[in-house]
């Protein structure tokens, strides 16, 4: 039997890097552990190369490789780290101000903050991503069918044994796949970040509503890549959709808020009226700016990333009064945003079926 | 049994009608060429037989399997290459015919060992790992075959297969289809406007104006069809008279008393003769007995290009009236 002793100088030796990399090579168990691993593997990649994948998946593969490959999802890629970091700077640096001047020393959802807190100079985290999602959809979508029949490859894949809906269902599949991945690798990276610098860990509720967030957002992007897609099978030219996609984009953003305003002007009740009616305005009002989903979006963002937030239509002094000012529970924050997320989630299931119904019908020619 | 059955095949576009109560069977084993002017309804009638587009009126049975209702089961089996035929640019000739292969349900191994067997096959193993998008319009036609190949196929379809490439090109690449189909015993339905290729490969050729398919068979029947109402065979000699006009007339008017025979024409030593059926023999033996030299003697038949001219003259009363 060896001995403990044998072992803990086996162990001192092997701390030397040099040492143990050269005992490594002269013991049986390794080369029969290295051997057995690497038969493993022989035998995985054997079995992979056997196997039979469905189509559907054999789309995605390739669906994904295209986007990771291409020069347009490295470029917006590069965007968003940017912004990202750019963001996590400000509200870094920010944070230590913040922190010295509020003396308030238990603040339950400090590191949330990383996320939301910003001086002005560049938006926070979320209001980035708010922006550039609906880039980043439009970008990953908008030539998603028009381009494989302007080069010819959509009647050749269509002649191939695959139900026709697997082609667009597989490449909505793939384009979430890469969001999805991208999102929350960048959300962790900053988590991570934020951690190493400002030396708090989150709590499980922080990191839960994190999730949250991310999951809020690849949902946001998957509803604009919807869109795209849907004009990518509407107009023949990815340029006409890309631009296309781009124009509603900024509508919703710029114009519509204008417009609105205009009619609340409009509408507005004039001298005397009873609180209700004014209540009853401001819904509707509100409501107005709901039909957007980006304000759907920045609602329940920042609902889940600022706890505090506690509604987001008008409170009457009844129902604020009494109410104890401290951060709302994950549940019932998402209690809040229940709504804008059935909403953002209704816009995008709209967008998938009717480019599912158009694309289904559709007569596919050659070029 | 018939390996492409279609019946009573309509397909409309509003008030314009693409395809009119085709009918048409296609057997095992042969090549078909689907003749007709551009715009004619070949390609509809193509999309059809796979399921890409469904037809108005009618039924498409490919391999006994109606392509409008199992057109999965259809595509398993019938191998489709589009005129203009597409690559992605980015991924070489090999990975394009990989992700085929993949689509049809085959494996990495399997898949791997029949691409490299197919490029071996059209001659473009040493283009294999060159990206598609630098690919020669000839290249890339020869790629969309071995793409269509890839899926063993029982029918391949092929839609201009020939348009834009080199006549040398176009001479490899239709002997490439009739090796092919020799060996490997498989249908081809070629659609084309060109004449000479069509004659080149076809057993049989069906004739597609406007919708119509106006008449089928091979070239021979084709023409008898054509022109039993005038003159399918057209015998020329060379006559050596010699200034004997007297034994020239006699031989005139003994050619004209043959049976058969319904015009002579005889201009500076050369004898035109139409007639019904193939009266060669009878012909050079009224010219030896006239005492007269014979200097050739030779037998016209009918191509496709007369019967296409013919029948395209047809095509244009239909395209008015369409």
């Amino acid at each position: 039997m060896t001995s403990i002793t044998d072992i803990l100088k086996e162990v001192r030796y092997m701390e030397k890097p040099h040492n143990a990399l050269e005992q490594l090579k002269v013991r049986p168990w390794v080369t029969r552990m290295t051997n057995r691993i690497s038969g493993y593997m022989a035998s995985v990649r054997d079995r992979r190369m056997r196997a039979v994948v469905h189509p559907f998946w054999v789309i995605v593969q390739k669906e994904i490789a295209d986007h990771v490959r291409s020069w347009r999802f490295n470029v917006l890629l590069f965007l968003i780290l940017l912004t990202c970091f750019g963001s996590l700077y400000t509200s870094i640096t920010n944070l230590m101000e913040e922190t010295a001047k509020s003396k308030d020393d238990n603040d339950p959802f400090f590191f949330l903050k990383l996320f939301t807190l910003s001086d002005g100079t560049l938006p926070p985290f979320h209001v980035f991503i708010g922006f550039l999602g609906p880039l980043l959809g439009i970008g990953l979508g908008f030539d998603a069918i028009n381009s494989e029949q302007q080069a010819g490859t959509l009647s050749r894949i269509m002649a191939q044994p695959i139900h026709r809906d697997y082609l667009i269902n597989a490449k909505f599949t793939a384009a979430l796949m890469v969001i999805g991945i991208m999102f929350f690798s960048l959300g962790f990276l900053v988590m991570g970040f934020g951690m190493v610098i400002i030396g708090i860990p989150p709590t499980a509720e922080e990191f839960l509503r994190v999730v949250f967030f991310l999951l809020l957002s690849v949902l946001y992007v998957a509803f604009w890549l919807n869109l795209s897609v849907l004009l990518s099978i509407r107009f023949r030219q990815a340029a006409t959709s890309a631009l296309t996609a781009i124009a509603i984009w900024l509508f919703f953003t710029v114009f519509y808020q204008i417009i609105v305003n205009l009619i609340a002007r409009a509408l507005m009740p004039s001298g005397a009226v009873s609180p209700q009616q004014l209540v009853g305005y401001e819904q509707f009002i509100l409501n107005l700016m709901r039909i957007v989903p980006s304000q759907l979006y920045t609602d329940a963002t920042t609902t889940l990333l600022v706890p505090s937030v506690r509604s987001l239509g008008p409170l009457t002094m009844e129902q604020a009064y009494g109410a104890i000012p401290s951060p709302l529970p994950l549940g019932q924050s998402l209690m809040i945003v229940w709504p804008q997320l059935t909403g953002l989630i209704a816009a995008t299931v709209v967008c998938f079926a009717l480019s599912y119904v158009s694309f289904m019908r559709r007569e596919i020619r050659s070029r | 049994m018939h390996i492409i059955d279609l019946k009573g095949l309509t397909k409309r576009y509003g008030n314009f009608v693409a395809v009119d109560n085709l009918d048409l069977t296609i057997q095992k084993g042969e090549v078909f060429g689907l003749l007709g002017p551009n715009g004619a309804g070949k390609s509809t009638t193509i999309l059809m037989m796979l399921g890409l587009t469904e037809p108005t009126a009618g039924e498409v049975r490919v391999c006994g399997i109606d392509s409008t209702v199992n057109p999965i089961e259809v595509k398993r089996r019938v191998g489709y290459l589009p005129d203009d035929v597409g690559f992605y640019e980015h991924l070489s000739g090999r990975e394009n015919l990989l992700y085929t292969a993949r689509l049809n349900r085959l494996s990495w191994l399997e898949a791997e060992a029949r691409v490299d067997r197919l490029l071996q096959r059209v001659g473009l193993q040493d283009a294999a790992s060159k990206k598609a998008g630098k690919y020669s319009r000839g290249m890339r036609q020869r790629l969309g075959l071995a793409d269509v190949l890839v899926k063993n196929p029982e029918v391949i379809i092929l839609d201009e297969p020939t348009l834009g490439i080199d006549p040398l090109g176009v001479r490899e690449f239709l002997e490439l289809i009739v090796t092919l189909s020799r060996e490997e015993h498989i249908t081809v339905l070629l659609s084309s406007h060109h004449l000479h290729q069509v004659q080149q490969v076809c057993d049989r050729v069906g004739i597609f104006v406007a919708g119509k398919l106006l008449a089928q068979g091979n070239i021979a029947a084709l023409s008898k069809a054509l022109f039993s109402d005038g003159e399918p065979y057209i015998i020329e000699a060379g006559i050596n008279a010699g200034g004997n006009a007297g034994a020239a007339e006699a031989l005139l008017s003994s050619l004209r008393q043959l049976a058969g025979v319904v015009s002579v024409q005889f201009d500076e030593g050369s004898l035109r003769i139409g007639s019904t059926h193939d009266v060669t023999a009878d012909v050079a033996r009224a010219v030896v007995l006239s005492g007269l030299g014979l200097k050739r003697l030779s037998i016209k038949e009918y191509g496709l290009d007369d019967i296409y001219n013919r029948y395209f003259e047809g095509g244009e009363v239909y395209g008015k009236t369409a």
